[in-house]
């Protein structure tokens, strides 16, 4: 069942990989970044069950301490992008202004 | 157990692949939804309770009611009403409320049938919290410095959007 967590993990991250390479709009590829945030902390709780060790779930507590930190600064930029661009088209910021 | 922990496990891949081919923000939000409890599930299976419980309050609770809130923000008016229009919409909710009804019924056979099933052993909240604080501190120094930033940056992003709007 642990091997089978990792198989699920890896699943996981690799559909996430695609959701940020495919989809262009912005929300879409934050909600991808948490999939394979998500992905890496079920890798960390199956490693910690595989040797019912507490430091698994420490991990993935620090995981969700970086996505709530990611996700808030992520949604502030997303407002700032919508308010300038008036789109949610990741491609309308590919050239730099500077 | 073994049953649950692959049906729940299923949910997750499912739920996913269905929020990544949506169209609409909120569809895919709800899906993602789906997919956060289901991998909760998968958690208590593999005999992390703590980290289930947290990803259920933190992740599909706080982190997609931000998410929510933003995607309600950016559209108003007309499209908004729209958006509220398909809410009622049964096409909308039946499918992450199929698979939310097959957690809630693993969640019932995981409470009646506790005993039986080899799943691995329990890693309770006494012995993830008795490691945090005491070889993990300065992780937990380091993850309050994190979330401070975060605070900071999003505040800061935030306020310059309304000073902009209001001149």
């Amino acid at each position: 069942m642990i091997r089978d967590g990792f198989i699920l993990a890896s699943i996981l991250f690799a559909l996430g990989t695609a959701g940020v390479l495919v989809r262009r709009n912005i929300i879409f590829v934050l909600m991808s970044i948490e999939v394979m945030l998500n992905a890496a902390g079920l890798a960390f709780i199956a490693a910690g069950a595989r040797w019912s060790q507490p430091d698994g779930q420490i991990l993935f507590l620090f995981i969700l301490a970086m996505a709530a930190a990611e996700v808030s600064v992520g949604l502030a930029l997303v407002l700032r992008f919508y308010h300038q661009y008036k789109l949610l088209d990741a491609d309308a910021a590919s050239r730099m202004r500077g | 157990m073994q049953v649950v922990f692959y049906v729940s496990g299923a949910i997750a891949i499912l739920a996913t692949v269905l929020m990544l081919t949506r169209l609409n923000a909120v569809h895919s939000l709800l899906y993602l939804v789906v997919s956060l409890l289901a991998i909760a599930v998968v958690f208590y299976v593999l005999g992390a309770a703590l980290a289930a419980a947290l990803e259920v309050i933190i992740y599909a609770g706080a982190i997609m009611v931000l998410f929510i809130f933003v995607v309600m923000l950016l559209n108003l008016g007309e499209t908004a009403a729209n958006e509220e229009r398909q809410l009622l919409n049964a096409s909308m909710w039946v499918g992450p409320a199929i698979l939310s009804a097959v957690l809630i019924a693993e969640f019932v056979y995981i409470l009646s049938a506790e005993s039986h099933g080899n799943f691995p052993a329990q890693v309770g909240p006494r012995q993830v919290a008795a490691a945090l604080y005491a070889p993990y501190l300065i992780g937990v120094e380091l993850a309050s410095m994190l979330l401070l930033a975060g605070i900071v940056g999003a505040y800061h992003l935030g306020f310059r959007k309304v000073r902009k709007g209001a001149s």
